[in-house]
Parts: C-alpha cells; sequence; structure tokens
C-alpha cells in the first residue's frame, strides 16, 4: 500500500549531481604572497612610495636602536632572575603547584617570554642586530600569517600603531624573518618557521621542568614532618586531606637517610604514616600496624587492594559439564568470561554479565557454582583421590566440600561439618544441587569431632579466621578487630587444628594429609598455628603442591618458625589479585601423641583437652575434687564457675561440663560418690 | 536412621513409580555398589551401604543429611517429593515434557506449564501421569503431573494448563531451608 512513486513523470528538483562544478582551487596565502612577492619587487616604486620606503626605513632603524637597548637590559635582568631563581622554587612544596603557577606567569607575560625566547637561543651568538644587516634588510610586504598570538604580540608591543601605511607589517613579523635570517634559511615556509619556534619553546620548557624537576627534588630532602599539635591542628581543619602527606613521608622512608629530617626518627615517620593511613583508609590502629609489619613495602598496595573488589569466579561442576559446554552457554546467555588461568582447568572469571550468575538454569541445576578463585586452592593442596574418606572441619557453605567430593567423582565419603547448624543447611543445598552423593553433613563442634570418628584419610580445616584477607568483601573488619579478637580467633584455630590432626590416620596408604587454610594474613592466625601444631602433634610440613603465592613467613618479627615454614603459601590481594588467603599442608606420621604414648581414643581427647587448655583442665581437676569432697554443694559450685567463666568460652565450657558429668558418672566415680555421701550421712 | 516400614515402603514405591515406573529397581541394583533408602527425621535417604554405616556414628540430633534425600513423610502418613530427587528421576523417566525457552523462567520461578510454553511431550501421556520437566536444550528443570492428555494437549487453546508444577530447581535458592 502506500503511495508510489511514478517513474514516467518524475520531476527535476535541482540542476542534478553533475552539473555540480567545482569551485576554483583556494590557494593558500602563502603561496600567494610568494608570487606577489617577486612581481612587487620588480616593480617600479612611485615617487611617493620612495619617500614613504625612505621614512619607513629611518623608522625601522630608530625602533630597532630602541629595541637593542630594551632586549640588553632584558638580557642583564633575567641573568639575575636565573641567579635567584632556585631559591625561589625551593619554597614551593608540590610539583602540581609550581607548575601552575608557573603557567600563569607564562600566560601573563607571553610577548615577554617569547622575546626571551628568541633571546635565549638565537640572538646570543649575535648579540642582536648589528648595522651589517641594513644592507640587505628590507621590509617585506607580506600579509600576516599566523594571525592568533602574533597579533596580540604585536598590540602588546605597543608600537605597531606607528606605521599605520605598512601593509599589515607589525614588528613581530619582522623578528621572526630577521630570525630565520640569522639562521640562514631565508626561504622557509612561515609554517616551518612557526614549527622551528615551537620546537624551541618545547626545548626550553622541557629544560624549565628538568629544573623544576631537580628542585623538586631538592625540595622533597627538605620535607619536614609536622608536629604532634600541627597534625591535630589540620586534622581539625580537613581530615582527609593527608594523601600528600602520606606520598610525602612514603617518600622519606623510601630513602631515610638521605630524606630524613635531621633530628627525627624513622619511629616518627612510620608512626605518622600509620595514623594517617588509618584515618585515610579508616582502618583501627590496632589492624593498621599488624598489617604495616606484614606488608613494610607494599602497605599501600594491600590498602589499595582492599579498597576494590575482586573479579568474579565460578567454579565448573565437572560431575555435570564440562569448563568449555559451561563457557559456550553462559556466553549465550551473555556473560563475559574467561579461564582464571593456568593453575586450575575448573575455574572461570567473570568480566560482566547481563543475567544474574546465581540464578541462571544452568546454576540451578547445578552446573557451576560462585567460587572466589582462592578458595580453590586448599582444596588443590589436599589433593583428595577417590575411594577415600576425607573430613571438611568447617565446611559451610561448601564450595569447597563440592569441589572435593567433584574431584573424588562422587566416591568414597566426605564429612561435611560446620559448627552452625544454620550455615549447614547451605551445604545440604549446593551438595544437592551440584549432584553429589557421597557427603554426609553434620554439624558438630569441630574440636569434639575426634570422638566421633577418626582415622580420615585427609581432613581440610579451613579454619574460622579475622578475614583480614577479605577486607574487600567486609569492611566491618577493619574496625571491629582488637587484639583479643585476634588471640581468640588463634586460639579456637590451635584447638580445630589439633582435632582435624587427631581425626586424620596416619597409617592410611595413600592419605594422612591435613591441609589447614584461612582467609586472614597475620601471621598469628596462620604460622603461628601451624608452628604450635608441630610442636604439639607427629606431623611434618609437606609441599603444598601450588606452584605459586608467596611462601609462609620462617622470620617474622621476634617470632622464629619452623625452617619448614616456607613450605606453606601466601596469596595477596594485590600481588595474585584473589582474597588473601593462608594454605599448609600437613602429613601426619604417626598416631601417637608425643608426651602420652597412649593412642587410644578417650585417652587422646582427654590429653588433647589438657594440652590445650591447660589452665582448664586444672580448673576441671579442682571441680571434680570438690565434687569429691561436697557433692551437695556440687551444682551450686558449677552454676558459679559457669558465672565465671567468660561468655565467649561458653560452648567450651558446655563441653568441658559435659565431659565432667560423664566423669560424675562413670561406675568408679559413681561409687565414689555414693560412699562419700554415705560417709557424710 | 532407620530402613522404612513396609507401609512407608509402600507409599513411596508407589509415588516413585509414578515417575519413573519399573525402573525403581535400577536404582536399587546398581553395578558401583549396594544402595538402600533410610528414614532419617521423617525424610527418606538414598545412600550408598558403607556410607549409611559411617553415617550411623553422628548422633541423630546432630546429622543433617546423608547420601541424596528424595522426599519426607508428611505427618497425614503421604509422601512428598523433594526436588533434591530430580537427579535420579531424571535419567529414569517415563514421560518427559520439553518447554519452550521463554516458558522456562515461568517454570522456574514455580508456575504450571501452559499449552502456549510446551516445546515437546512425550507421546500417549495419559492424563495425571507423573511427568519429568525439561528445557529444550534437555536441562532437567523440574517435575510435575500431565494435566491433560497428548492427545487432548493438541486441541486446546494455548492458555490452558497442560502440566501441573510440584517441584522444581528453583527451590534450591528460592526454599534453600526446606530443602531437607
Amino acid at each position: 500500500m502506500g503511495r508510489k512513486r511514478d517513474p514516467t513523470n518524475l520531476v527535476k528538483s535541482g540542476p542534478g549531481r553533475k552539473t555540480k562544478k567545482q569551485k576554483p582551487p583556494q590557494i593558500p596565502n602563502a603561496l600567494k604572497n610568494a608570487n606577489t612577492e617577486d612581481d612587487d619587487s620588480e616593480k617600479k616604486l612611485s615617487s611617493r612610495q620612495k619617500t614613504r620606503v625612505k621614512k619607513r626605513i629611518q623608522k625601522k632603524e630608530e625602533k630597532m636602536e630602541i629595541k637593542k637597548k630594551k632586549k640588553e637590559e632584558k638580557l642583564q635582568q633575567k641573568t639575575k632572575k636565573e641567579s635567584q631563581k632556585p631559591g625561589k622554587f625551593a619554597r614551593a612544596p608540590v610539583v602540581s603547584k609550581k607548575r601552575k603557577v608557573e603557567e600563569s606567569e607564562e600566560e601573563s607575560d607571553d610577548d615577554e617570554e617569547d622575546e626571551e625566547d628568541s633571546d635565549e637561543e638565537e640572538t646570543k651568538p649575535v648579540k642582536g642586530y648589528s648595522d651589517e644587516n641594513k644592507a640587505w634588510l628590507k621590509p617585506s610586504s607580506k600579509q600576516p600569517l599566523m594571525d592568533s598570538d602574533e597579533s596580540d604580540d604585536g598590540e602588546s608591543d605597543g608600537v605597531a600603531g606607528d606605521d599605520f601605511d605598512d601593509v599589515g607589517l607589525s614588528d613581530d613579523e619582522e623578528e621572526d624573518e630577521d630570525d630565520s635570517e640569522e639562521s640562514g634559511d631565508e626561504d622557509l615556509l612561515p609554517v616551518e618557521k612557526e614549527a622551528k619556534k615551537l620546537e624551541k619553546k618545547r626545548e626550553k620548557n622541557k629544560k624549565l621542568a628538568e629544573a623544576e624537576l631537580q628542585t623538586n627534588i631538592m625540595d622533597m630532602e627538605k620535607y619536614t614532618l609536622p608536629s604532634g599539635q600541627e597534625v591535630e591542628k589540620e586534622d581539625i581543619l580537613c581530615f582527609i586531606d593527608n594523601y600528600p602527606r602520606i606520598k610525602e613521608v612514603m617518600h622519606v622512608l623510601a630513602d631515610f637517610k638521605e630524606r630524613r629530617e635531621p633530628g627525627r626518627s624513622r619511629q616518627d615517620y612510620v608512626r605518622q604514616l600509620r595514623s594517617d593511613f588509618c584515618t585515610y583508609y579508616s582502618y583501627n590502629d590496632f589492624l593498621m600496624e599488624k598489617i604495616m609489619s606484614l606488608f613494610p613495602l607494599e602497605i599501600q598496595e594491600f590498602l589499595e587492594a582492599n579498597e576494590v573488589p575482586r573479579p568474579v569466579t565460578i567454579r565448573t561442576n565437572t560431575l555435570k559439564t564440562r569448563r568449555r559446554d559451561l563457557a559456550q552457554a553462559l556466553i549465550n546467555r551473555g556473560v563475559n568470561l574467561d579461564p582464571i588461568g593456568k593453575w586450575s582447568k575448573v575455574g572461570l572469571i567473570v568480566f560482566d554479565t547481563q543475567v544474574p550468575l546465581g540464578a541462571t538454569p544452568e546454576y540451578l541445576a547445578g552446573h557451576y557454582i560462585l567460587q572466589g578463585g582462592s578458595s580453590f586452592l586448599p582444596v588443590m593442596a589436599l589433593a583428595p583421590q577417590e575411594n577415600e574418606r576425607i573430613l571438611d572441619m568447617a565446611s559451610a557453605p561448601g564450595g569447597k566440600t563440592t569441589y572435593i567430593a567433584a574431584l573424588m567423582k562422587n566416591t568414597g565419603t566426605i564429612f561435611a561439618n560446620d559448627a552452625n547448624a544454620d550455615r549447614a543447611k547451605a551445604i545440604v543445598g549446593n551438595t544437592h544441587r551440584m549432584g553429589i552423593t557421597n557427603t554426609i553433613v553434620c554439624h558438630h563442634d569441630g574440636r569434639v569431632f575426634p570422638k566421633i570418628m577418626k582415622g580420615f584419610d585427609r581432613v581440610l580445616l579451613d579454619a574460622p579466621c579475622s578475614g583480614t584477607g577479605v577486607i574487600s568483601k567486609d569492611e566491618e573488619v577493619k574496625m571491629n578487630k582488637d587484639e583479643r579478637d585476634i588471640l581468640r580467633c588463634a586460639h579456637l584455630q590451635k584447638e580445630l587444628l589439633l582435632s582435624a590432626i587427631d581425626c586424620c590416620d596416619a597409617k592410611s596408604k595413600t592419605g594422612g594429609y591435613i591441609v589447614y587454610s584461612t582467609c586472614s594474613v597475620l601471621s598469628e592466625e596462620n604460622e603461628g598455628v601451624i608452628e604450635y601444631a608441630l610442636k604439639k602433634r607427629n606431623v611434618k610440613l609437606v609441599p603444598t603442591g601450588l606452584d605459586f603465592g608467596r611462601e609462609g613467613f620462617v622470620n617474622f618479627q621476634q617470632n622464629r618458625y619452623h625452617p619448614h615454614m616456607k613450605l606453606t603459601r601466601r596469596f595477596y590481594p594485590h600481588t595474585h589479585n584473589m582474597d588473601g588467603f593462608f594454605v599448609a599442608k600437613l602429613k601426619k606420621f604417626s598416631n601417637k601423641i608425643p608426651g602420652t604414648g597412649n593412642t587410644s581414643a578417650d585417652g587422646e581427647a582427654e590429653d588433647e583437652s589438657s594440652e590445650v587448655t591447660d589452665k582448664k583442665s586444672s580448673e576441671k581437676n579442682t571441680k571434680q575434687t570438690k565434687n569429691v569432697k561436697n557433692s551437695t554443694d556440687s551444682d551450686s559450685d558449677d552454676e558459679e564457675e559457669k558465672g565465671k567463666s567468660s561468655k565467649k568460652d561458653k560452648s567450651k565450657n558446655k563441653w568441658l561440663e559435659k565431659k565432667s558429668n560423664k566423669k560424675k558418672f562413670k561406675p568408679g566415680q559413681f561409687k565414689k560418690f555414693k560412699s562419700a555421701e554415705k560417709s557424710k550421712k | 536412621m532407620r530402613p522404612l516400614t513396609d507401609e512407608e515402603t509402600k507409599i513411596f514405591f508407589e509415588k516413585l513409580s509414578k515417575y519413573i515406573g519399573e525402573n525403581i529397581k535400577l536404582l536399587l541394583d546398581r553395578p558401583d555398589g549396594s544402595y538402600c533408602f533410610r528414614l532419617h527425621r521423617d525424610r527418606v535417604f538414598y545412600v550408598r551401604e558403607d556410607m549409611m554405616k559411617h553415617a550411623g556414628n553422628v548422633s541423630r540430633k546432630n546429622l543433617i543429611s546423608f547420601g541424596s534425600c528424595f522426599g519426607r513423610f508428611s505427618k497425614g502418613g503421604k509422601f512428598k517429593l523433594h526436588i533434591t530427587a530430580l537427579d535420579f528421576l531424571a535419567p529414569y523417566a517415563k514421560f518427559k515434557v520439553w518447554v519452550k525457552p521463554s516458558a522456562e523462567q515461568q517454570f522456574v520461578y514455580g508456575h504450571h506449564v501452559m499449552k502456549s510454553g510446551l516445546g515437546r511431550i512425550t507421546e500417549n501421556t495419559p492424563q495425571y501421569q507423573g511427568v519429568v520437566v525439561y528445557n529444550m536444550n534437555d536441562l532437567p528443570l523440574g517435575f510435575g503431573v500431565a494435566a491433560k492428555s497428548t492427545q487432548e494437549c493438541r486441541h486446546t487453546d494455548p492458555m490452558t494448563l497442560v502440566a501441573f508444577h510440584q517441584a522444581d530447581i528453583g527451590e534450591f535458592i528460592r526454599n534453600e531451608d526446606a530443602l531437607v
């Protein structure tokens, strides 16, 4: 439908495309002038013109005289200035500021600068205009080509107004001409001349910049650390803007010997830096001190890395699909992804996505799981084999558990334990979604697991920690961790590791390995815990099998760890672009517990508790004796002690309590009770 | 944890056979080891026998799940299949329904399947037959009950329901707490 064009009676709307004529070519002014110049020179001048020319020449000579004088004066002034310059620059504190000042100066007296240019580079050898020039010096009848800045210059010169009859010839034009003639290239195009001029200007700028830099370095050397009061005052005024100071102090500390301010110690600088970091990145002082001791050189990279989130990574479920198929399916849904790296064959890194990654049909069907790259590492270190019995001691939400199951191809048995029943539900969801059938999910306190079951081929302990490696995920860590939190974490980790070691079977044909990992970077929670386990149990450190990552600390501050500690691996957000992580692999070589010679289940458990907390066991003992002594008051006593013990150790005490309860009703003791009661009665 | 009683077994197998027919015996006689059904907190778990023994070490209070959960007995004594059983229903399903990509999302959000979203259906599906729902890439999405037989489906208008929703994989995130 719609109207149709009738081709038979088309009306011409214009002359048509082909009738259009090209305009005659526009000859650039330069060429025009070049042509006319020759003609003009050959033309004869009229008498009036001659007189005018004479006058002009005269005037010009006069002007030149004046100019020459001026220039000489300026030269003198300039030399004076230059002699003063370094001092002036030394006072200005920051590079950028000075640049600005310089630029404004340039803008304000542009013409002056220009003249200075020519002075410096060109006129020095010739020393101004001499009478030699007079013979061949002729006014050119050229139109001003470069009008923009030159016309400005002309105006500012103020003399240009004199020669009204001149054909638009300004002083600067002349100058240019002179310059080029001096350098012996009269036949250069004005454009080229301009280019030359620019080149010179640039060179000059470069020189200036270099000089600036030099002065800057000198300036840095003289950076003075503000005193405490000054800092406080500044902080009150604007507490955000301490970044320049951080830079300065970092710079001084980089080469302390040379750049220090005499009389100030390194500690002053470090203290200042720490407080600045604390305010700038909003950490608490304790944590910042810890981090600074961990990363003396790369502190700022670490802090910056904590401000940006890590890339989203997913792990292919090899039980249900292959990585290539999954990648294809996701790309079809509008997800932009890439393999995570050479070290993993199942990981994919997601750059951007148009669909929610946690709700695609592929996700729901269990083809992949959202998992940080660092979470692959402990499982890779564990290297589970098929048909083994494996314990994952703190497994919620089941990311690592499902990876273990995938590596075992759904054979053998995995115990996925987590102390928190609610979090353990997530393990159930993930294992069922990923089609994993070899997992038993339970919620026990990890510290009592050896009493429930032992003889595992491999044990993975991804211990609960302070989370200093995952600050980008959880900003609260910056502020809410203090010394006690760290110690509490480390204590719990030590207990868990010992019980993990006890769960493992040294006589296992294929295994006998324990992998310990945390998402913390602090040495107390990592090397300190391993060191403790090495002392308390028959285990040794073995290589983790991860070919990247930093080695664990052997010496850290006042601590001297086992020399094999370098077999452990540390991962940092700023170097590996994954969460801060620590992985250690231990091999158990004997089921005996050093110092006891006892390998029976009950004895071990008791020994362990006594070793872990001597104080507590002694407390328990006293409790028992009390019980025996005055059994009638025992309940109230228990209550009292419960009240005394801190809330945080409540769960622990619960266990101890249970133990003591058990003790109470052991046949022998029960008799004792009875007898005690009887005797009392 | 205990084996199912005779009555429970009967109810359970009846339900299961609606979806996979006589293929139940393939679940029990497997070449890679003997498997069994166990009841734990009213839930039925399908588990390898040696694993079942290991799970016996954990006290009832602390044991959350072992092997894979098939569903649960309601207080009234009926058996309800959970989405977690899908992995075992899908390979042995006798009657299947495929949904178009446009209806895929709807089903995963818990809606019934309409004629307009029906991609394919197994020949000779009787009415009220248990069916497993797939998307067009043969990815199992859940299971339900045929609301119309195959013959009837041909002649109905696009807005009529052809399959009732019972469980879908969206429950893994929608309903994580009640999975087991």
